[in-house]
């Protein structure tokens, strides 16, 4: 009876109610993509890192993995080293770099990757094959594109190119083997991959035996922090880098979107809460005799107070249901716009959809609902029955 | 006999702004069970505040209420909730049902509230409804029922949970003479059937049909007529 008090409350007005509701579906959509965008952010990353089963990373001592154009000097003995250790499984070294690749009367410059094909974590290949001889690459679609090239094609590259003369160096004739989606690139970026040796050749004697980052596959069941330090201080040259230490520079890094996301998320709860505070007061200064009344009768005050939270409670759940896919919607939208975001990976999803999030927002926002029917409720059931009578009479 | 419901050298003074309002001034008063009483006075007397203290709505500024001889008026808001819902039947002269239910559903807000089973309160809603000549009315919502319809049903709702005592504030001054004349029938039978009557009233024809009329002015009562 209670509930069906509280919602025929809500349907006396019902274009105060629909407007409410529609406050509190705007609020909640904020509200989760708040959420969404707080720990998105960070999962979207985390699953990205580790998508390729590499725990650990090995990146010039104080830089982070392609921070600067620093690499590591002496790579093949510290690949033997890393190899030989008993909790490694697979050692995958990358070498960054550059191809320049003629066309019309300038070239196309594109990102490079120097990889071992066999044990690379760089790139998902969409069709053709890795480059498995040393005259062979991968490209992604934006390369293929801007070089007016197709898979099976010959291109001559370069590793250096000197616009003022248009001259090149460290130049190769490469085939074109297959198309790869880069996992680690912003979008837009175009990219190659070619066998590490062939990079190294092409960037010359200072890259001989350089590589810029090396990733490591650790044993199944082995305690990747205890990996790390053996391997840190058996090559202090390098900083080894977990994958949760990796997040808490990444997090540092992203920090601004977690304060934004937090300081909206609060202000989106600050506007539901005023908005059902508002509404329901209204609606219960509106009904005073009428409670008044339910008291006069024997009604309690803790079911008076339940009948209110019920009011409020029901304007909350009403908001969350379309709150909910238009929240959806608008992170989708979002995602679509910040997937170009300069520095970052594409792949990386700004408004993750977990169902914690959503669970999150959902118990967020309950919180709210109750939080709202505070002061109406207590109100209600302080307001003195007496006095309410006879001011209903008078009136 | 005992009082089922007694007022001793009750007072309620009420602050207006900055004015003391002195509503009901040192009554006592015995109802005893199954009597018919009726408050009568002009308009300000203290006849609505005296029956609300009476009723448990309102707490004495000083004296007792006494009801089967326990203090009503120094409960707790709790117990003094529950001796209402159990005790006392209220009905107001705007009827005051709840728009959002069923005449049916009216009716049985007391007893859901008492704890009563919801078939047993469905059937003795029905009862009810069948007693104050409603019966075909119980799927209605106030605002499809007439004024009288609208007060049979709030005094329907008043006997829900049995109580000893009804009590109630100009339950005809919204209503025409006929309609007032049918519940003036419809209370007598009440009363004819064990239940106690507390009436306020500016109508004359109200007043006769109670066996006690209490004259009051000021605060005070001034008279009481008919016999105990």
């Amino acid at each position: 009876m209670r509930f069906t008090l509280a919602f025929a409350t809500l349907g006396r007005h019902r274009g105060r109610t629909v407007l409410a509701v529609l406050g509190v579906a705007v609020a909640f959509a904020m509200l989760l993509d708040m959420v969404m965008l707080s720990s998105g952010l960070r999962a979207s990353f985390r699953d990205l890192l580790l998508s390729r089963g590499f725990q650990l990373r090995l990146s010039p001592k104080g830089t982070l993995p392609f921070d600067t154009d620093a690499t590591i000097g002496g790579a093949a003995r510290m690949l033997a080293t890393l190899r030989a250790l008993p909790d490694v499984v697979a050692v995958s070294p990358v070498l960054g770099g550059q191809l320049h690749i003629p066309r019309g009367r300038g070239a196309v410059t594109s990102f490079a990757l120097g990889v071992e094909p066999g044990v690379q974590g760089d790139y998902e290949l969409l069709s053709g094959h890795d480059p498995r001889r040393p005259d062979e690459l991968v490209a992604n679609d934006e390369l293929l594109r801007a070089a007016g090239a197709a898979v099976g094609d010959t291109l001559t590259a370069a590793s250096g190119y000197d616009a003022q003369l248009r001259t090149m160096s460290g130049t190769r004739r490469l085939v074109i083997t297959g198309r790869a989606r880069f996992l680690y690139l912003s979008a837009g970026q175009s990219a190659a991959a070619v066998p590490l040796s062939t990079l190294q050749g092409m960037r010359g004697a200072d890259a001989a035996d350089a590589v810029s980052l090396i990733m490591v596959r650790l044993r199944r069941g082995t305690i990747v922090e205890a990996a790390r330090r053996r391997i840190q201080s058996a090559l202090p040259r390098v900083d080894v880098i977990s994958t949760s230490e990796a997040m808490a520079r990444v997090d540092q890094r992203l920090s601004y979107f977690r304060q934004l996301s937090y300081i909206l998320g609060a202000v989106s709860l600050v506007v539901g809460f005023l908005l059902v505070t508002t509404l329901v007061t209204v609606s219960v200064n509106e009904r005073l005799g009428e409670i008044a009344v339910m008291r006069a009768i024997g009604v309690s005050r803790a079911h008076v107070v339940e009948q209110v939270v019920l009011e409020s409670g029901a304007i909350v759940l009403g908001g969350a249901v379309p709150g909910l896919g238009l929240g959806l919607l608008t992170a989708r939208y979002l995602n679509h716009i910040l997937s170009s975001f300069p520095g970052l990976p594409a792949a990386i999803d700004f408004f993750l959809f977990q169902p914690r999030a959503v669970w999150a927002a959902l118990g967020l926002l309950a919180l709210c609902g109750v939080a709202a029917s505070l002061y109406p409720a207590w109100r209600a059931a302080v307001h003195p029955v007496a006095g309410a009578l006879r001011e209903e009479a008078i009136a | 006999m005992s009082a089922l419901l007694a007022a001793e050298d009750v007072h309620r003074d009420y602050r207006v702004g900055d004015e003391l309002v002195r509503a009901v001034r040192g009554i006592t008063l015995d109802i005893t069970s199954g009597e018919f009483v009726a408050l009568v006075g002009p308009s300000g007397c203290g006849k609505s505040s005296l029956l609300n203290l009476l009723g448990g709505i309102d707490r004495p500024t000083a004296g007792r209420v006494r009801f089967r001889g326990v203090d009503v008026a120094g409960m707790p808001d709790r117990a003094l909730t529950r001796f209402r819902l159990l005790h006392i039947g209220f009905v107001f002269q705007r009827f005051y049902l709840m728009p959002a239910l069923t005449a049916a559903d009216n009716v049985a807000l007391p007893m859901a509230e008492a704890g009563v089973a919801k078939q047993e309160r469905r059937m003795r809603a029905l009862e009810l409804l069948r007693y104050v000549g409603l019966d075909g009315r119980a799927r209605h919502r106030p605002s499809q029922l007439s004024g009288g319809e609208q007060q049979r049903v709030a005094i329907a709702r008043a006997m829900a949970n049995a109580p000893a005592v009804v009590l109630a504030d100009e339950l005809t001054g919204e209503l025409d003479a006929r309609t007032g004349a049918e519940i003036i029938a419809l209370l007598q039978q009440l009363n004819a059937d064990g239940t106690a009557l507390v009436l306020v009233t500016h109508d004359e024809q109200l007043a006769r049909a109670a066996r006690r009329v209490v004259h009051m002015r000021d605060g005070v009562i001034v008279n009481c007529d008919g016999a105990r």
